[in-house]
């Protein structure tokens, strides 16, 4: 009904931008509908990654390559960076620009962080022979982990161009609902994180 | 790849190609010719290349489409004459036939029947429930550019690198580099995989649509079938898409990192591909036929002049069926030895899907019953669906029999059934819905008379072509044999199929015979030519651009056709109060992001890096441009909008 | 490929062609003409299923086209016109209810069946069962018989009224083995050994075939499934002992690569090779590396690629898409 909503409102109040409450309602709706075909993404990388865990093929095994102590600091690291994500969003419902973008970077920050120490953890066990070609387990754990650390960069570069957007336009109905959604794609991530957290790294190490 | 000679890169040695390269040069040469020499290159890219506009881009996948079914079409006779001749004739080779039924299969699901049904979406949806557009129009025509890079990427690998021969599903390991080391693979995962997102984003978008456009007063039990149609078949799209997407991912991190999730050796599991493909694969062939349903029951209730019988159970059969897709891939290899439990229980779940199927074919028949019943196009084509799929479904509930299904899997029974399910239901359905909305789309009917030449030839084709593949497959003959021997007795049924197969090929003729026909001799049509019951009737055909002058109150089900009788009685519309109109802007950007994920396929099918990196860098800058740019619509003031009325004639 | 030829070639045969059709009787409808207990169960299902089928789609066609030529407006006699009636709630009980009916049956039937049929079940028979292992090559069967101590390819014989326990697998991609007329089929894969039993009630040849697609010369993947009486088949047994040579590794390393191949026999065969092609997938490598030494020179199927006749490995870096060189080389490879 936006469209149509568009017009009828607009004609009471000039051409303002009313119409762009319900389109901004509209494209966080298509938003959610993204996140449950994400969901289902990754739904269908753990069902692999539960097929293939044990097929090792003589290669490495989870529990002799994880190491616990990086995986726990990229969990408080990634669960800091929901929270920052949050205040960011009680900044702008507050009307506070600067503390939206102080936020914001904080988080991204602190994803790139996780993002760096991902990447650390992936190096070091390639160097120690444990590629994605080594055994179906490992292409199983790159793959499903990769994929988590792939949105994660996606979603910083994405934070990026909404600072920047924020910074010049300040916060309208258009960025408040930008805001809103990678808001709740970063807590997306997030929840995924907890379940590779318990199912490959907790799961690995048992 | 390192390509050192010509033919690595280019296809050669077959007359049948070099035949299909200078087709294709030639058809581009012309193009361009035509377009520089009428000076309509501008005129093209304003008016259809970034357009946003719904209807326009539901003609061009329509048209997309046909040409798909064109060649999906050629490759599909080129199998039957093969066929006809049994023995050591052979009209194709065996790797030849092999990357013919592979093309054939891909084709005619994901890059005909998936975009001629998203035209259809477009071209109706946004009428039937009243509104200006689709929920995200930029996002719409991004759709249509995925697909139809996707589709062009798949199909150059006729001409470049070699089609893909592991069939249109393949399985590993034969899809696995070990035993498909060529590129023909890899277009196979980059060609759908970008039409896939395409796919995926356009469910998003109708469910969004569907759920939050609708006119005031159009309570969702108050929608029109089709429209119901459409919103289940992408919910299923949303379910079901993401794990072809990951299935085929897999596919490509293991022939290109070289990781083991369907290989044979290092822990692989091929069997898991099988299971992941047809997860998406069953609720598929739901997605392209849920639709159809929604067709047949507009033209139903249309040419009976009647209401739709039993509104309540139409709609909780769609939903069912749409749930219960999910819950039956597994017929799909009864054959794989998972035990009886397995087998018992995935038997029983597909049948269940027989009974809201049968439902919705007696509501059909009592929508007919005490109706006044003229045969125009479309109810004919509706009228040929219903035994036509009876049928198929029977056969299908035959094979849904486990212990049964060892016998018929992967026999020309099987060919037989599934062909007569997507023909008799996909195919007529979507025949049915083009005749009926044609009118409405481009504002003149198609001929009759050579329709109803094509219908008859299409119709016995049919019969002719897959009846004796059933008993081909009782006989024995298993799917993708590309020759048999004289002692098996499979000869003179499959000569008689070939002939059906010919016979369905002339009736498309004739359906192209008679579009440009039509086009020739356009019989004019006003905007209700058919005598409908929902809101798209309502308005003039060609639809205006912003749809609706004014926004339609809706009070009831079949809206326009209870104005209608309101009118016979003499109750008159206020005249209109016409408003500025809210639109989006064309946009160049789903085109220009298309192109540059056609370069990134592209670049990693052959793994040439100095492709993949500006395709990717593309990509982001396209996304990244899109974010930034907050000029993407308009308003059409009151009086553009009676400016535009009164030209058309169509002020009061 | 010399494209002229074929035209002439069909023309020639025509009359040849004709003759088949109309000796071909109801035999060669081989799903309908079962001659082994699973077949013939499996056939009765098949009409139970068919059957409870028509009880409801032979009413539904005859109720369609008699409604479209009752209510056509055309019609001379006026008929009826109800435009608004579009609910009953007891005749759409009613076909809901029809449908789940018999459903509902065939589902019974169906659950019943899938255990009594179930592939992997041995079959009850007084006579002791003999052991056929099979494995699916490119493109062609491999038939071992551990009990006699034989091999075959592309053909297999067994005694008549004797159940027979088929282990398969695959050492190449997976296909699925399917003999008609003595019962259903069962995939063949890498990797797994499946277990079909199958049982002939009489001597005959049967007509088997690879159903699943598993590459170039899939179509060739035809074999003659023979049973004949106790005594036949031990005479059978002893003639290939005599006369024909032993296979040896490298022989089977040298009939699994890629190519069609005619019938053979072997008078013997390396011991424990059908556990070995099963086990060979299931831990690959003992050095855990991709590809790496031992690994994959004990993969035959693995290297199929450089397996096709003599391209070295520089040329198969290139992809070398030529399929009609990979068929020469295959042709060349039939003995």
């Amino acid at each position: 009904m936006a469209h149509v909503a568009a017009n009828q409102s607009s004609h009471d109040h000039d051409h303002g931008h009313d119409g762009h409450h319900d389109l901004e309602a509209l494209r966080t709706m298509g938003f959610w509908i993204f996140i449950i075909t994400d969901c289902i993404i990754f739904g269908t990388l753990f069902a692999t990654y539960a097929v293939l865990m044990n097929s090792t093929a003589g290669g490495p095994t989870a529990s002799e390559l994880f190491e616990m102590p990086g995986v726990i600091a990229e969990t408080f690291i990634l669960l800091t960076s929901s929270f920052t994500s949050g205040l960011a969003v009680l900044s702008m419902n507050r009307g506070d620009k600067k503390g939206l973008i102080g936020w914001l970077i904080v988080t991204a920050l602190l994803g790139a962080s996780f993002i760096t120490l991902e990447v650390t953890e992936f190096l070091k066990m390639v160097d120690e022979g444990a590629k994605i070609s080594t055994s179906a387990f490992l292409s199983a754990f790159y793959t499903l982990v990769g994929t988590h650390g792939l949105h994660v960069s996606i979603g910083l570069i994405w934070m990026v161009a909404l600072m920047l957007q924020v910074a010049k336009r300040g916060i309208t109905p258009v960025t408040k609902r930008k805001i809103g959604n990678i808001s709740l794609y970063w807590h997306f991530l997030d929840v995924v994180w907890i379940f590779v957290f318990t199912i490959v790294y907790m799961m690995g190490v048992r | 790849m390192k390509i050192t000679k010509l033919s690595d890169f280019f296809v050669t040695g077959d007359p049948l190609i070099y035949g299909a390269d200078v087709a294709i040069g030639l058809t581009m040469v012309a193009i361009v010719v035509a377009l520089t020499a009428f000076k309509r290159w501008g005129w093209l890219w304003r008016e259809w290349l970034t357009t946003v506009d719904h209807k326009r881009i539901g003609i061009m996948y329509v048209i997309a489409s046909l040409l798909m079914l064109f060649r999906g079409g050629v490759d599909a006779l080129l199998m039957r004459t093969q066929l006809a001749l049994p023995d050591s004739m052979e009209f194709l080779k065996p790797d030849h036939y092999n990357d013919i039924f592979t093309t054939h299969g891909v084709i005619m699901i994901l890059f005909m029947a998936m975009p001629l049904m998203f035209g259809l979406f477009n071209l109706t949806v946004p009428l039937q429930i009243g509104a200006r557009d689709v929920a995200f129009p930029l996002l719409n025509s991004l759709s249509f550019w995925l697909f139809f890079m996707g589709a062009m990427l798949f199909n150059v690998s006729f001409v470049i690198g070699g089609s893909p021969e592991a069939g249109w599903l393949a399985y590993p390991p034969l899809s696995e580099k070990m035993f498909s080391p060529g590129v023909g693979q890899d277009f196979y995962i980059w060609g759908i995989q970008i039409s896939g997102i395409g796919s995926l984003m356009t469910g998003i978008n109708f469910i969004v649509t569907i759920l939050k456009m609708r006119a005031p007063g159009m309570k969702l039990m108050k929608m029109p079938m089709f429209t119901w149609s459409v919103l289940s078949s992408c919910l299923t799209i949303i379910l079901a898409f993401p794990i072809l997407t990951v299935t085929l991912a897999l596919l490509f991190i293991d022939r290109y990192f070289g990781a083991h999730f369907f290989t044979l050796d290092m822990g692989g599991n091929p069997m898991m591909y099988i299971n992941l493909i047809w997860m998406w694969g069953h609720p598929e062939v739901y997605i392209v036929v849920l639709p159809a349903f929604g067709i047949f029951s507009e033209i139903v209730a249309t040419f009976s002049k009647k209401r739709l019988f039993g509104y309540g159970s139409m709609v909780f059969a769609l939903m069912s069926i749409s749930i219960f897709s999910f819950f039956t891939w597994a017929h799909h290899f009864f054959t794989m030895g998972s035990g009886a439990n397995v087998n018992a229980f995935f038997a029983v779940t597909t049948m269940i899907i027989a009974i809201p199927t049968g439902v919705k074919i007696f509501n059909w028949l009592f929508t007919m019953y005490k109706g006044k019943i003229t045969f125009e196009l479309p109810m004919l084509w509706t009228m040929a669906f219903i035994p036509c799929f009876i049928v198929g479904g029977m056969t299908g509930v035959m094979l849904s029999v486990a212990p049964a299904d060892f016998q018929f899997h992967n026999s020309y029974f099987l060919i037989a059934h599934f062909h007569q399910v997507l023909i008799g239901g996909v195919v007529f359905g979507y025949f049915a819905g083009l005749y009926y909305w044609w009118p409405k789309v481009f504002g003149f009917k198609l001929n009759e008379k050579l329709g109803r030449w094509a219908f008859w030839l299409w119709n016995i084709g049919f019969y002719v072509c897959f009846m004796p593949q059933y008993v081909l497959g009782l006989m024995g003959m298993t799917r993708r044999v590309s020759s048999y021997s004289w002692d098996t007795g499979w000869w003179s049924w499959n000569f008689v199929s070939t002939i059906g197969g010919f016979l369905m090929g002339i009736g498309f003729l004739f359906q192209v015979w008679q579009i440009l026909h039509s086009i020739k001799f356009m019989e004019r049509v006003k905007g209700d030519p058919w005598g409908g019951r929902t809101l798209e009737w309502s308005i003039p055909s060609p639809a205006p651009f912003y749809n609706f002058t004014i926004t339609p109150k809706v009070e009831g089900r079949d809206d326009w056709w209870r104005r209608k009788e309101l009118a016979a009685q003499g109750v008159q519309d206020p005249p209109p109060k016409y408003e500025p109109i809210h639109m989006p802007k064309n946009s160049g950007t789903p085109i220009v992001m298309s192109v540059f994920w056609f370069i990134l396929g592209f670049g990693f099918v052959f793994d040439w890096l100095w492709l993949i990196v500006p395709g990717a860098i593309g990509i982001a800058a396209t996304m990244l441009y899109h974010s930034f740019n907050y000029d993407t619509d308009y308003y059409v003031t009151a009086e553009e909008v009676r400016k535009t009325e009164a030209k058309a004639g169509r002020v009061v | 490929m010399k494209y002229k030829g074929w035209f002439m070639r069909a023309a020639a045969f025509l009359p040849l062609a004709l003759m088949t059709f109309l000796l071909s009787g109801c035999a060669d409808v081989v799903v309908l003409n079962p001659k082994g207990e699973i077949a013939k169960h499996q056939l009765d299902l098949i009409y139970i299923t068919t059957g409870l089928c028509l009880i409801i789609i032979v009413p539904v066609l005859i109720l369609t086209f008699w409604i479209a030529w009752k209510y056509r407006a055309k019609s001379k006699k006026k008929e009826a016109y109800q435009p608004e009636w579009d609910h009953s709630t007891k005749l759409e009980a009613v076909w809901w209810g029809i449908p789940i009916l018999i459903i509902l049956l065939i589902a019974i039937v169906t659950v019943q069946y899938s255990y009594k049929l179930e592939p992997s079940k041995a079959l009850a028979s007084d006579e002791k069962p003999i052991t056929i292992q099979v494995v699916a090559l490119d493109w062609k069967w491999l038939f071992l018989y551990p009990e006699q101590g034989i091999a075959t390819v592309n053909y297999v014989q067994f005694p008549e009224k004797v159940p027979v326990q088929f282990q398969l697998t695959a050492d190449a991609p997976m296909n699925s083995f399917w003999i008609p007329q003595l019962g259903g089929q069962i995939y063949t894969m890498s990797g797994m050994a499946m277990k079909l039993h199958l049982i002939a009630d009489e001597p005959g040849d049967y007509f088997g075939t690879g159903a699943n697609f598993s590459g170039e010369y899939f179509g060739k993947m035809t074999f003659n499934a023979k049973a004949t009486s106790r005594a036949d088949f031990d005479k059978w047994v002893q003639d290939v002992k005599q006369s024909y040579p032993a296979m040896s590794q490298e022989g089977y390393n040298e009939l699994a690569q890629p190519a069609t191949s005619l019938v053979r026999s072997f008078s013997a065969f390396p011991n424990g090779m059908f556990d070995n092609i099963v086990n060979k997938y299931v831990v690959a490598g003992q050095s855990g590396h991709h590809h790496g030494g031992d690994a994959a020179s004990s993969n035959e199927g693995a290297d199929v690629a450089d397996g096709q006749a003599g391209h070295d490995m520089s040329e198969m870096d290139m992809s070398e898409m030529d399929m009609s060189d990979a068929g020469d080389s295959g042709a060349a490879h039939q003995h």
